[in-house]
């Protein structure tokens, strides 16, 4: 049976890991490759790193970061953060990416989707989405979740999904930072009509919100979080083994 | 010396880099001359069947790694490649493979219950049917490892070397005398995936 997945995600800003705290055993927990060894180690499913740098100075050392994660790290590594053309793609996935995921810039141009799939394949392209509610309706956001584009995520999602994306990614602002619980009702809204793997992301704040996330929802297939990890709040190592004994597939 | 056959599909800095890991020397090539002297192939692959198979092709490097298989050289093809392997795939339409493995690529789409995703992604369990299988010899059944696939080996069972579940037996490796391809991503399955490359490293 496949297993659900648990992603930490790591925001890097100018080559240093933007959150994190002292674990016990790690000298420097704002170096992205020992956090992501570490991680691994603690039996991560896959790691995202999160490129939340400006300068192009900062980019090259993201880059050089991804090529030492992605030589001594053997799992699977998604790229996000400032992804809007085919070079983006092609200059990550070069230094060791497997996925890319793209937000602000496939709602800036849509048909950068169906061209990273055509050219790399489905399983290269994550459509990652931030959402809230808005009247009744749950609204796609952008630049960080700040700006309201009018977009309806559900049907952002079926297009996204239609022009080959082949995993999605759903942040919900309503939940995220406040440590609450996975949005169940938005990520039941996007998994009922997606065939294609959703992850989910925003509101973790207790092992026991991914036990609720999986088991309300069959449809999700795994939960990505930042802080609750990289702040030690939930140890993974402790999570996989808190799910398996709850009866939730996964790998340990 | 291990020969990652470069024929313009797919990513492979992370396959070289985890054999550079384990110790063992690798070679992304496409020169002929530099196949020949490799002691073992590894044949990967993502993206379309046909696709790949015609590049394969027109490159002359299908014939190149039939040749050396001919000669006794292991074989591996990893996902997309472990179904070039094959006789015939059926995706967009019916292509012919290389034949290594009896069977043929279908998709999982009609194959599986309908409330699975597809394509397979993330991590599943080997069921080890042929121990003996060299490229198992540091593994467990049981273990863990990392799938990304749309499509699977069919009517190939005299050649599964281990199965995954996932709604039915889903082929997750194949094994035919010098030749052997896992549709799971030994290169991104961890300390799991790492043995298995090792071992594959290892075979005489």
């Amino acid at each position: 049976m496949i297993t659900k997945r648990i992603i930490p995600c790591l925001d890097v800003k100018d080559g240093r890991v933007v959150k994190g705290v002292n674990f016990e055993g790690l000298n420097d927990v704002s170096d992205p490759v020992t956090l992501a060894e570490y991680y691994s180690d603690c039996g991560a499913d896959e790691l995202v790193f999160y490129d939340i740098t400006a300068s192009s100075e900062g980019r090259k050392l993201f880059t050089d970061i991804l090529t030492r994660a992605a030589s001594r790290v053997f799992i699977p590594l998604t790229v996000g953060g400032g992804i809007s053309t085919l070079s983006d793609f092609d200059r990550v996935l070069k230094c060791g990416a497997d996925k890319v995921s793209v937000n602000s810039g496939a709602i800036n141009n849509p048909d950068i989707i169906e061209q990273a799939a055509k050219l790399y394949g489905s399983q290269c392209v994550v459509l990652s989405v931030d959402a809230k509610r808005v009247g009744g309706s749950y609204r796609v956001f952008a630049k960080g979740g700040r700006v309201d584009t009018g977009l309806d995520a559900i049907e952002w999602i079926k297009r996204g999904e239609n022009s080959g994306a082949g995993e999605i990614v759903l942040n919900s602002i309503d939940t995220d930072g406040v440590k609450n619980g996975f949005d169940l009702e938005m990520l039941r809204a996007v998994s009922d009509v997606v065939k294609i793997p959703v992850i989910a992301s925003g509101g973790a704040g207790k092992m026991e919100d991914f036990l609720t996330l999986f088991r309300t929802l069959d449809r999700v297939d795994a939960g990505l979080a930042a802080s609750v990890f990289h702040f030690d709040e939930i140890k993974i190592s402790e999570l996989k083994r808190y799910l398996k004994d709850n009866g939730i597939p996964v790998r340990i | 010396m291990i020969a990652i056959i470069d024929y313009g599909v797919g990513n492979l800095f992370s396959l070289r880099a985890s054999l550079e890991r384990i110790g063992a020397k690798a070679a992304v090539t496409s020169d002929k001359a530099e196949i020949g002297r490799s002691d073992r192939i590894i044949l990967p692959g993502v993206g379309a069947f046909e696709d790949a198979a015609n590049k394969l092709r027109t490159s002359g490097l299908a014939d190149v790694v039939l040749d050396e298989v001919k000669k006794g050289k292991p074989l591996m093809g990893i996902c997309l490649g472990m179904q070039l392997l094959f006789e015939r795939s059926y995706e967009f339409g019916c292509h012919e493979g290389l034949g290594l493995i009896k069977g043929s690529v279908k998709p999982l789409e009609g194959a599986i219950p309908p409330n699975l995703k597809i394509p397979q992604i993330g991590w599943n369990r080997l069921e080890i049917v042929r121990p003996e299988c060299p490229i198992f010899k540091y593994s467990a059944d049981g273990d863990y490892v990392y799938f990304v696939h749309s499509y699977y080996g069919a009517d190939c069972d005299e050649s599964v070397a281990a199965y995954t579940e996932y709604g039915k037996r889903v082929t997750a490796a194949v094994w035919n005398e010098n030749v052997y391809g896992c549709q799971f991503h030994p290169e991104k399955s961890g300390e799991v995936g790492l043995k298995i490359l090792r071992a594959f490293s290892e075979i005489n």
